[in-house]
């Protein structure tokens, strides 16, 4: 909300208190003041000047020369503007003015001198951009030679306010200006609107019926008769203007600076356009049509609230008037509306519609149904001032029975016990009786614009703003000790990052919303995922079920930014149909992606060591030719009981390309859920070896379809008690082995805990390996 | 006698002077002391020597012996020490050439700064909760005092799966979720993702991360909101940076309350940073409403609580001066690899 500070001066005395101090007070009452800007601050030098002659440009046809008296001196100024003559008064920035738009500077126009410009009203910022056409032309009996700030008064202070939701009532001078008296200790000078009322009685003008009480509980209208529309006096003008609403007239500008002023929203219809002069408040029929004051035809329904006469809809309750009854130049009968609307149904209706109004927009936070019968005396009393008709006899107030003001319990102890100070008794009656609660004993009334007041919190805050938050003490946690920390899973996830970053990984972040388009990029179905229905676009409009498509984005980012190799890995959610209350499964996958100095066997020891940390050290594990995704030559699926737990490998080739990545690229995913469920946190200490270890070296070909994790279990199931371990050291394919065959070489180990081991004891368990290796691999020992 | 070992003394002290490496104080040791060696020549000849004689010479021989061998080990730790030198000369690098580097992996920025803010809060005794990213209508606004139709629901612009199903618009959807499984007393932080309908530019993105803090005990204060609060700034900022706390509303606490920090850019005289206010705003917070308390079963008679949130990606780009929010989310390693 924007407004000039001289209006909050009508209303409290304000003078004397500079922007700064201003905002700073009111900021931490509770009325955030975004910022106080001063009028005319970014213009100097600026004077009034005289049009003394206009000569053409030798030089350029669009341009012209003009002599310009500027009190002390007459200067030459060359334009292009076209609008002025001899004799014309207008705004003239001298060499070294500053303008909001810049410093302006003596020079030459295609040669000729030009010591200064004359300006617009947008040159001087007193207009909107692309509204101006030619100088601001000044009038006949302007004094020559005057700072144009002085001559058009431009001294005022705008306060821009930020309103939270809570309080409507300070969408409005007469609110803003009740917070800021009590914020500075100052009186509040509110006066109630005079009515001066001409005869006549209302009744002979108009009749309202209110048809649906719930979503209107009060309409009051007054009617003007002998209406004489026409321009209002300048200073209601600037008002208006300085506040970000347009003059029109003086009928419409009264009803919007009453709801400046009061923050009720008000309407005036042409009393020629109520058919029958009567009103009435009712929702809209299914499909009925008004063209609103905006000339765009509005398709309402049946959760509509309209205002209409005997035959049709006249006006979009509290959001706009309609088109066939507004003010026209040769209105003489007004009547004027203020009324109450239901907030959630304007609400409603605006965003349905897509207009938002001053009106609406104050109406859908709740107002209260006592300021509209203020509201209205104060547009007569407006109208009676400005001498723009005569105010008939007489009210009408459809009013459904008024909600009594509402009763909270005060009790000074329990503020102070929420708030952890101690103010006395008399500050906080003082406080509140300034914001016109009434304090009577232990109960306090809470005036009616206070919708927002409920509880004993409420007052609590009332008090505490008032005394200032920043005179609360700040005191530290009492109380029972509490365990803090990270339970099982959050330090699993800790682990996982600490591991994977320790092996030089990367990590990323990447949406949670996808487009469905990823799965055709993975060249995999579609899965039946979640859809957002109101997405930003189709980029982002479903949740994913996977991450591996960000991972390959983010590869595919890295590549184009030219980075020659990228290691990343995310601990990422995915979300999936299915879950408890209409929910969503949620479940984390660790996915690792990487290109450049990486192969196959490099992802799958990163995997290996993230599971070792986890203290899995055994899995079973399969080729996987099967996933699309992947490369069918270099993928495994990794098992964990018995569920499969990990997908690692190369990317597939088309999959690859969908993404634009060039290098190969390698991808794990671990599903985290498994991996928790099998971690092993359960470590023990072995014992140092103290006998020396025998190893054995051991070479076979095998057929080419024999994986080596095959041999291992030939090793694993001997189940000999002094193999300490294994390790594989070659893998040949070549000539020398023959088609379709591969030599495999490993080193064993074998040590006992309690002696040095014979050669006869580990002859045995070697001999026993090689026969399974050949009776179960048909293996041949190589030598 | 006595002349000849005199003379192997002073030919000892003379040939010392020319020796230069471990080779010849070996020859030398070989000359003197070995089995053909001089001095052993000479004892030989002891036994022509009288009674009287012998001692006084051997006492000779062996003052001789000591001092050769203690000139051969001086001599030797000379040349070794020589040696060393001549080495560690030779071994000399350039030392200024960068040195050989591992890969090193690193969390995001974003984690960076979460871990930091998690550690202060466990210090204080808070755990970490969690809750879903899809979320109820219910959790993410009626149990948070926003009805059907409440104003405040409009400044969030919320991401819809089904009309009760939404992407949560604030972690503070995790509030009643404690509150509803957990007793009193509870200290929470729940650090997470959150949405809003919000186009992405350099400020906005339609995802980001939020910390919500929640306590709830018997006799919890303002004051203490602003302790803890203060606490935790103090400690992610410094210590000598000034505080303000700053009335608000959200639905859900009362009283409400932002806290600003002291502008880092103009020290608080007011900047283009801070448009002149000499403040930045640095979070949300305010005491829970009693009604949020009872809707989530919890007496608001006996207990009360204060709650707080804190926009992660904010702090984070405060914290590296970092001025384009879309970088956390594209992942370029060049970006990344500077935290």
């Amino acid at each position: 909300m924007k407004l000039p500070l001289s209006w909050i001066q009508d209303y409290v005395d304000i003078e004397g208190i500079t922007p700064r101090e201003y905002q700073g007070a009111l900021t931490m009452s509770g009325t955030m003041v975004e910022g106080i800007l001063q009028q005319g601050e970014n213009i100097q030098n600026v004077v009034t000047g005289k049009i003394l002659k206009i000569e053409a440009h030798p030089d350029a046809d669009k341009l012209v020369v003009c002599q310009v008296d500027v009190g002390d001196e007459t200067v030459q100024i060359v334009t292009g503007a076209k609008n002025m003559k001899e004799g014309d008064f207008v705004p003239v920035a001298k060499d070294g003015a500053i303008l909001p738009v810049g410093k302006i500077k003596k020079g030459k126009l295609r040669g000729v001198e030009s010591c200064g410009m004359m300006c617009s009203e947008e040159e001087l910022g007193l207009a909107e951009e692309g509204t101006c056409d030619g100088l601001m032309i000044l009038p006949k009996d302007t004094p020559i030679g005057m700072d144009i700030r002085d001559y058009l008064g431009l001294n005022e202070k705008i306060a821009e306010f930020e309103i939270t939701s809570n309080r409507p009532d300070c969408l409005s001078v007469i609110g803003l200006a009740r917070e800021t008296a009590v914020t500075l200790g100052k009186p509040f000078n509110f006066k109630k609107p005079a009515v001066t009322q001409s005869g006549g009685d209302v009744n002979d003008y108009i009749s309202v019926e209110v048809l649906d009480s719930e979503l209107c509980p009060r309409y009051c209208c007054r009617a003007v008769r002998n209406v004489k529309i026409g321009p209002s006096p300048a200073w209601l003008q600037k008002r208006l203007e300085l506040s970000g609403i347009r003059a029109i007239n003086n009928i419409v500008d009264i009803t919007n600076y009453v709801m400046l002023e009061y923050g009720q929203p008000m309407h005036a219809f042409d009393r020629r356009d109520i058919s029958s002069s009567k009103i009435v408040v009712r929702r809209a029929k299914d499909g009925e049509v008004l063209t609103t004051l905006d000339g765009i035809e509005r398709k309402l329904s049946n959760k509509d609230l309209v205002i209409a006469d005997g035959e049709k809809a006249i006006g979009l309750a509290g959001v706009m008037g309609g088109e066939n009854s507004e003010i026209k130049e040769d209105t003489t009968d007004v009547i004027f509306e203020s009324a109450n609307f239901n907030g959630v149904s304007i609400r409603n209706t605006s965003k349905k519609l897509g207009i938002r109004t001053e009106s609406s927009s104050r109406f859908e936070k709740g107002l209260d149904p006592n300021n509209a019968m203020a509201a209205l005396d104060r547009a007569c009393e407006l109208v009676a001032l400005l001498n723009a008709g005569e105010i008939v006899s007489g009210v009408i107030d459809v009013c459904a029975q008024m909600k009594p003001n509402r009763e909270i319990p005060f009790n000074p102890d329990n503020i102070n016990r929420i708030l952890g100070i101690s103010i006395d008794r008399d500050f906080m009656v003082e406080t509140l009786t300034a914001l016109e609660f009434k304090v009577e004993g232990d109960r306090v009334v809470v005036p009616s614009f206070r919708g927002d007041v409920e509880g004993e919190a409420d007052l609590a805050e009332e008090v505490a703003r008032m005394y200032g938050y920043n005179n609360i003490p700040s005191t530290l946690l009492k109380g029972e000790t509490t365990m803090g920390g990270k339970n099982k899973k959050q330090m699993a996830e800790d682990l996982v990052k600490d591991t994977l970053v320790s092996l030089g990984l990367y990590e990323i972040m990447t949406y949670s919303f996808v487009s469905p388009k990823i799965y055709e990029k993975l060249n995999i179905p579609k899965p039946d995922y979640i859809e957002i229905s109101n997405p930003l676009g189709e980029e982002h409009s479903i949740m994913r079920t996977t991450a591996v498509a960000s991972a390959l984005e983010a590869l595919a980012t890295n590549y184009n930014q030219r980075n020659d190799e990228a290691f990343l890995f995310e601990l990422a959610t995915t979300y999936h149909k299915g879950g408890e209350d209409a929910l969503a499964i949620e479940k984390q996958e660790v996915v690792i992606a990487m290109y450049g100095d990486v192969d196959f066997y490099g992802i799958k020891g990163v995997v290996e060591q993230l599971l070792e940390a986890f203290g899995i050290t055994y899995y079973d594990i399969v080729p996987e030719t099967e996933n699309p995704i992947f490369h069918p030559g270099q993928t495994a699926v990794m098992k964990l009981k018995n569920k499969p737990a990990v997908t690692v490998g190369r990317v597939h080739p088309l999959v690859q390309k969908n993404f634009g990545i060039v290098p190969d690229a390698y991808v794990a995913v671990l599903d985290f859920d498994i991996l928790l469920e099998c971690q092993r946190t359960d470590k023990k200490y072995k014992q140092l070896p103290k006998y020396p270890a025998i190893t054995r070296d051991i070479a076979m070909v095998v057929s080419d379809e024999i994986n080596v994790r095959q041999i291992e279990d030939v090793f694993r199931k001997t189940r000999s008690n002094i193999l300490e371990s294994y390790e594989l050291f070659d893998v040949y394919k070549g000539k020398q082995v023959g088609e379709g065959l591969k030599s495999v070489a490993y080193s064993l180990s074998f040590r006992a805990a309690d002696k040095t081991l014979t050669d006869d004891e580990v002859n045995t368990v070697m001999e026993n390996i090689i026969s399974e290796l050949e009776k179960k691999l048909n293996a041949k020992l190589r030598l | 006698m006595k002349q000849q070992l005199n003379q192997i003394k002073a030919d000892v002290v003379s040939a010392l002077e020319n020796i230069s490496s471990k080779a010849e104080l070996e020859s030398f040791r070989v000359e003197f002391l070995g089995k053909k060696g001089r001095l052993t020549q000479v004892l030989r000849g002891m036994g022509g020597l009288s009674p009287e004689e012998r001692p006084v010479v051997g006492q000779l021989a062996n003052e001789v012996r000591s001092f050769i061998e203690t000139e051969i080990e001086r001599m030797g730790e000379k040349l070794e020490k020589e040696l060393l030198e001549k080495r560690l000369v030779e071994e000399r690098i350039d030392v200024t050439i960068p040195g050989t580097r591992k890969k090193l992996g690193k969390r995001h920025p974003i984690t960076t700064v979460l871990d930091e803010i998690k550690d202060i809060f466990i210090g204080m005794g808070f755990q970490i909760a969690e809750g879903p990213e899809i979320e109820g209508e219910y959790y993410n606004f009626k149990a948070l005092n926003m009805p059907e139709g409440h104003p405040a629901r409009d400044v969030q612009d919320t991401f819809y799966i089904t009309e009760d199903v939404v992407l949560r618009t604030q972690t503070s959807t995790v509030q009643a979720r404690v509150m509803e499984s957990q007793k009193p007393p509870i200290r929470i932080i729940a650090p997470g993702r959150v949405y809003r309908s919000d186009a992405v530019d350099a400020t906005h993105s339609p995802l980001f991360h939020q910390i919500e803090g929640l306590v709830v005990d018997k006799g919890v204060t303002m004051a203490d909101l602003k302790g803890t609060l203060e606490v935790f700034c103090k400690r992610l900022y410094g210590e000598d940076k000034k505080f303000r706390f700053r009335p608000h509303y959200f639905p859900f606490t009362e009283p409400s309350c932002e806290l600003d920090i002291s502008c880092p850019a103009c020290n608080g005289k007011g900047c283009r940073v801070c448009k002149g206010e000499g403040w930045i705003e640095l979070l949300g917070a305010g005491m829970v409403h009693p009604k949020v308390l009872e809707m989530s079963g919890i007496d608001s008679t006996i207990y009360s609580g204060f709650a707080f949130g804190i926009g992660l990606e904010r702090t984070v780009m405060r914290r590296y001066e970092i001025d384009d929010l879309r970088l956390f989310f594209e992942n370029n390693l060049k970006f990344l690899k500077q935290f």
